[in-house]
């Protein structure tokens, strides 16, 4: 099943696309499992999540933590803190 | 029980008018005792930015705001409620945000607009980058701790 990736603000430029569709490889289950797989994907990927910590993520446009197990999931989106407001 | 209150989101472009916005929520009713409206504008920090290009998520920063104010009219005895966000290019001195609280006393509707504020500043998905006036890279704006904190105090005991 592919997935939709997104991504915003410095996220994006750091990793030099708006968004991509993706196969999962098998093994990936959680949030932080996509985010150490990403990282390791190329040099932009890893500028952008060296610290992960800091990356916010929502899954089908919601909110989620980084234990979110990502089953299923259509379209998940990666961003720095938000500074809207 | 009157219906719940649904309220009004937009996530545009274009600038908004206040008054038209107060307007639109008191208009035709004599039951709504006070209105509170926040506008957030764009700062020039001391003559330095030229412009601030506001990122957002479409799909979700609607979402999302609609949560904040779905929760918002659990919270307090509103009677109406309008959120607008604005995206793109943004010049010091113009119209950001806007949020817009009716109730029949003050207390509900000062305290919604500020719980709308507060969450929206940590939770809506839109980024600001700075444009500077002597064309270099401004960079992304960081978010600020206070405002994470500022959401936390709103956080009730059941959550």
């Amino acid at each position: 099943m592919m997935t939709r990736l997104i991504y915003f603000a410095w996220v994006r430029e750091r990793i030099g696309t708006s968004e991509e569709d993706v196969e999962l490889p098998a093994g990936i289950e959680t949030v932080a499992d996509l985010l150490r797989w990403l990282q390791s994907r190329g040099e932009g990927y890893e500028h952008a999540l060296q610290y992960p910590d800091v990356i916010r993520v929502a899954i089908n446009q919601e909110h989620v933590d980084h234990r979110e197990k990502i089953a299923g999931a259509r379209e998940i989106a990666l961003f720095p803190p938000m500074t809207g407001g | 029980m009157p219906a719940a209150l649904v309220p009004s989101v937009r996530i545009q472009r274009q600038d908004f008018d206040v008054a038209a916005e107060i307007a639109g929520l008191t208009q035709g009713r004599a039951d709504i005792g006070a209105v509170v409206s926040f506008s957030g504008l764009c700062r020039d920090e001391q003559g330095a930015l030229s412009a601030l290009e506001l990122e957002h998520y479409p799909g979700m920063a609607e979402a999302e705001i609609g949560r904040i104010a779905t929760e918002a009219v659990r919270r307090w005895p509103l009677q109406g409620l309008t959120v607008i966000h604005r995206h793109g290019k943004i010049r010091p001195g113009e119209n950001i945000v806007l949020v817009v609280s009716a109730s029949a006393h003050r207390q509900a509707a000062f305290e919604a607009a500020n719980f709308l504020m507060d969450y929206l500043k940590s939770r809506a998905p839109f980024w600001k980058k700075e444009h500077r006036v002597d064309g270099s890279e401004g960079g992304w704006v960081e978010a600020k701790d206070a405002d994470t904190q500022a959401a936390k105090r709103w956080k009730s005991s059941s959550e």
